[in-house]
């Protein structure tokens, strides 16, 4: 029974700090004990647009984001016209009294379409298109409304310690929206400054007279905020937990592998990985001389994907990051690692396409394209987490599954991940282990990179090594790798190559292929992030009697049929779950598996699903008044 | 054992046309590295796609035939992951100055310490000699329908203007010249861009041996001379000697007047050289010390099949 599960959103302007905000928020919270899963919404742009953060905390392990919100504060009035309607009814809103009688027309970042709708909505309730409009529908709705002048906030603590400077700092509202929001739900303070430190620790002087503000407003709502329904005061730390954002898994998970050489082009929502190795490329190394990570911003995804597989050629343990567009841009390349069998992981936070598409919103798009990327028929593996804590493992299997089969590895993340923070079991390098394959240390006598072999695999050189000279190409080679068109030789180089996908499914243990979370009457297909809000959806439906089963699949290519269908044996009514238009997996699925997929939850507005929808379809699901196709679209 | 010349050669079938310039061009490449005395194993010869892209085959060192276009991007990362090895790209005009035309400028931003080589012959062979960015506006090699409607690019020019920091031009018909520029251009420290005048004699009809040697000359002058002349033997000199803004920019506005000479007189031989610019490795060292005595390629990176990269660090400071 979950006693906690409150969910804070802030909102504001791009680049007015909501984001280290929600950070700060996050942190003392985890502090406290509790749980967290975070997610970050944001339009393609660096100022000015509408951009928001929800942080849900909880007691017991959470894993999604819900509908519903608790607490909203905001210091514009764009995130109150945009946010006002997902504020339960016990629940509030701290916003900036000054913006009250701000009307519609003022916001110039609000869009027609959504105006024109919150305008219907508003003429409905027979409101005016205010913000004092919007609240009071809250209000009616049962929404407590805590207004606060932000400007004399500053102004009154500017006074008490005497520095003028802070009257006019609106860059510090959001440290003041958190402060007011801890104060609020009576969140102990005490790590509320040591966080702060945290988020300003290259600059000491910001940092203090943040925390001068925090403590100040904390204490403001403290003693002027009338009570309010939820209070958070903490709970029992659980050991080892970690707070970590999106990308983190991938980037230690590449440290720890070995990955010593990664290339990329700046793309959302795949940069940040790149941008943190690269902040992070000394690195220590048990026992010996420091390790290093070399980082390289090429000119564009073509040559990041070719300095990967030459820096892959020397025995390097090689690696880029990019989204769906880059790519698209990759898959010539791709190709030629696949003829010349050269180990390289692609790691592929998608978004959502096509195209530029939703270039900073969430999607799964880039299955059925990934898994049938490049020109011919060559081996790969496609690879999809679930959350940022298995990203971390996985990313060491990644690494050995391209060195083990001797092809590339794409390894699917996705925004929904990518963007959000989350509290997880901190992560051990132990259960990482690195398997090199066949790579040699030494050649002595004639050496054949493509020498067959029983088992399809040759020993592999490196480039520079003695004794080891090899040639690669694009065309088809002989077992010395020139260049060659023997009818004979070409079907026994493709048979050599395209075995390696029956050696893999044969190899990787049943627990990297697919995952069971228990298998009912009514069982559920999905792959990658949607893994989180799927496993909190079934446990919501649970505790009402109604199981049902969930299959994660994480080994999209090659597609692990016998198993599944061993696993879905039992399983009358299949539901495949995903962010994507027209249900990826499932095509996958039933090419695979000649079985018909009976129901569809898909979404594709660019936001990740949450818990509470999922739910509710599958509760439409189980009482047989769902459509086949349920569309979800919640989310601003 | 020494080394012989014979070693740097592969036995595999050489099909490029009777008369192509490429010949040249692969004997002064496995003439500089045998010169050098460069173990073939510690060299990679990464090449592009048409013709010149076989070059990697005929030669006894690692060799990386690559995609069209895309050989810099190879080289640079092979080079970065394992700076011991000596790196030469080499590929066609069409493949390093028409698709491949990207990554050109910006390895030239890098300055990588390794050698491009481009064969330039002014037409797209492999396919049937459609031109390519090298043949001039207004040219029409035989093969095409009718005259080339676009400008060409100045390979030295660009090379110059991209920061490749030794731009030299040789002629695939004076190998012991190119071979003494492939020398150079190899222990330049930096990336050193090599422009080699290649006839096709297969579809390009308009700079052929004959034309490079003058023989339309002497018909009218009764006087054979070639056109090909070397830069060595008139008083240009390349090189920057001091970091100073004035000489960098005079020495690179020389080359780049100089490239635009042709018709009549075509220099060959070392138009820019300066090596005060800072290598890439250079640029890496001063973040990563150690990176050049513990680079990628030699890092150790488990003990016993486990991980020995040590990251607590990291995850404490994530601790909640």
């Amino acid at each position: 029974m979950i006693s906690t599960d409150f969910t804070w959103l802030i909102g504001g302007p791009q680049g007015s700090g909501v984001e280290s905000g929600a950070n700060i928020f996050s942190k003392v919270c985890a502090e406290m004990g509790y749980q967290i899963f975070g997610k970050r919404e944001f339009y393609s742009n660096i100022k000015g647009e509408h951009s928001y953060f929800t942080v849900r905390i909880s007691d017991e392990d959470i894993h999604s984001n819900v509908n519903a919100v608790n607490l909203m504060v905001s210091f514009d009035a764009e995130t109150i016209f945009r946010h006002f309607d997902e504020i339960v009814s016990d629940g509030g809103i701290i916003y900036d009294s000054k913006l009250e009688d701000v009307t519609t027309d003022r916001v110039n970042t609000l869009d027609s379409p959504f105006k024109d709708r919150l305008h219907k909505f508003l003429e409905s309730k027979n409101k005016p298109f205010t913000i004092a409009g919007v609240l009071e529908v809250a209000k009616e709705n049962g929404v407590k409304l805590y207004p606060v002048s932000f400007k004399s906030l500053l102004q009154t603590l500017s006074e008490e310690v005497d520095n003028p400077r802070l009257s006019g700092l609106v860059r510090m509202y959001n440290v003041l929206g958190v402060s007011l929001s801890l104060g609020l739900i009576k969140m102990p303070s005490a790590s509320l400054v040591d966080s702060i430190d945290d988020i300003f620790s290259k600059k000491p002087k910001i940092a203090e007279i943040n925390k001068q503000a925090a403590n100040f407003s904390y204490n403001y709502a403290s003693n002027n905020f009338e009570n309010f329904n939820h209070t958070l005061t903490g709970v029992k730390k659980q050991s080892d937990t970690i707070l970590v954002q999106g990308h983190f898994g991938t980037s230690l998970g590449k440290m720890v592998s070995g990955c010593r050489f990664q290339s990329y082009y700046p793309i959302t929502p795949a940069s940040d990985e790149s941008v943190y190795l690269e902040s992070n490329e000394i690195l220590e190394i048990e026992n010996d001389r420091p390790g290093s990570t070399i980082v390289v911003q090429t000119e564009d995804e073509i040559s990041a994907i070719g300095m990967m597989i030459g820096a892959a050629l020397t025995g390097t343990r090689s690696s880029t990051s990019t989204s769906g567009p880059g790519f698209a841009l990759m898959t010539e390349a791709l190709g030629w690692a696949g003829i010349n069998e050269v180990p390289v992981v692609i790691t592929l936070y998608q978004r959502s396409g096509p195209s530029t598409g939703l270039p900073t919103r969430h999607g799964q798009d880039d299955l059925l394209f990934t898994v049938f990327a490049g020109c011919g028929d060559f081996p790969k593996i496609v690879y999809a987490s679930g959350d940022i804590e298995e990203s971390f493992y996985d990313t060491g299997n990644c690494f050995n599954y391209a060195d083990k089969y001797q092809i590339p590895v794409i390894h699917m993340m996705d925004k929904f991940l990518s963007s959000s923070v989350v509290t997880c079991k901190k992560f051990n390098p132990k259960k990482i282990s690195i398997d090199r394959g066949k790579l040699l240390d030494k050649v002595e006598g004639e050496y054949k990179r493509f020498a067959f072999t029983d088992d399809g695999i040759s020993p592999r050189s490196k480039l520079g090594m003695d004794n080891g000279v090899f040639w690669n190409t694009g065309d088809e080679s002989d077992e010395y790798g020139h260049i060659t068109e023997d009818p004979q030789i070409r079907i026994k180089m493709m048979d050599k190559r395209m075995s390696r996908l029956d050696l893999a499914l044969e190899s990787i243990p049943a627990d990297q292929q697919a995952v069971p979370f228990e298998v009912h009457d009514y069982t559920i297909i999905s792959w990658g992030s949607t893994k989180g809000p799927i496993i909190d959806a079934q446990a919501m439906l649970k505790k009402e009697g109604i199981d049902i089963g969930f299959i994660q699949i994480k080994l999209l290519h090659p597609f692990p049929t016998e198993y599944v269908k061993s696993l879905l044996k039992d399983a009358k009514v299949l539901i495949d779950i995903e962010a994507n238009y027209s249900g990826q997996l499932g095509k996958i699925f039933k090419q695979n598996i000649t079985r018909e997929i009976d129901y569809y939850i898909l979404k594709y507005t660019g936001r990740g699903m949450t818990s509470t929808e999922i739910y509710n379809s599958l509760k439409k699901i189980v009482q047989n008044t769902a459509a086949k196709r349920e569309v979800l679209s919640h989310g601003a | 054992m020494e080394p012989k010349l014979a070693d740097y050669k592969t036995d595999v079938h050489n099909d490029w046309c009777p008369g192509c310039g490429d010949f040249g061009i692969v004997n002064a490449l496995q003439m500089a590295l045998f010169e050098m005395g460069i173990e073939r194993d510690k060299a990679t010869i990464f090449s592009g796609i048409g013709c010149s892209g076989k070059t990697s085959h005929f030669i006894n060192t690692y060799g990386v035939h690559t995609l069209h276009g895309r050989v810099l991007t190879f080289a640079q990362g092979g080079k970065l992951a394992n700076p011991d090895m000596t790196v030469v790209a080499v590929g066609g005009d069409g493949d390093g100055l028409g698709i491949g035309a990207g990554h050109f400028v910006a390895a030239g931003r890098r300055n990588i310490d390794m050698t491009y080589i481009i064969f330039d012959n002014g037409v797209y062979g492999l396919t049937k000699g459609q031109a390519s960015p090298t043949l001039k506006l207004g040219e029409q090699t035989k093969s095409l329908p009718s005259p080339n409607t676009n400008s060409n690019v100045n390979p030295i020019g660009l090379a110059v203007a991209s920061g490749f920091t030794f731009v030299a031009r040789g002629y695939s018909y004076d190998v012991r010249h190119l071979k003494d520029l492939i020398v150079k251009a190899v222990k330049h420290k930096g990336l050193s861009f090599l422009d080699v005048l290649q006839p096709c004699p297969t579809y390009n009809d308009l700079n052929t041996r004959d034309w490079y040697s003058g023989a339309d000359l002497a018909e009218e002058s009764m006087e054979r001379h070639s056109r090909i002349y070397k830069l060595e033997d008139t008083n240009f000199d390349p090189t920057v000697n001091y970091a100073g803004e004035v000489e960098v920019n005079e020495k690179l506005s020389q080359a780049l007047i100089k490239s635009l000479e042709w018709g009549d007189k075509i220099p060959t031989g070392v138009f820019y050289q300066n090596e005060l610019v800072s290598p890439f490795s250079t640029r890496l060292t001063d973040k990563i010390p150690n990176y050049l005595e513990n680079p990628p390629a030699k890092q150790i990176i488990s003990d016993n099949g486990l991980p020995n990269t040590d990251i607590s660090k990291i995850l404490d400071s994530l601790d909640v």
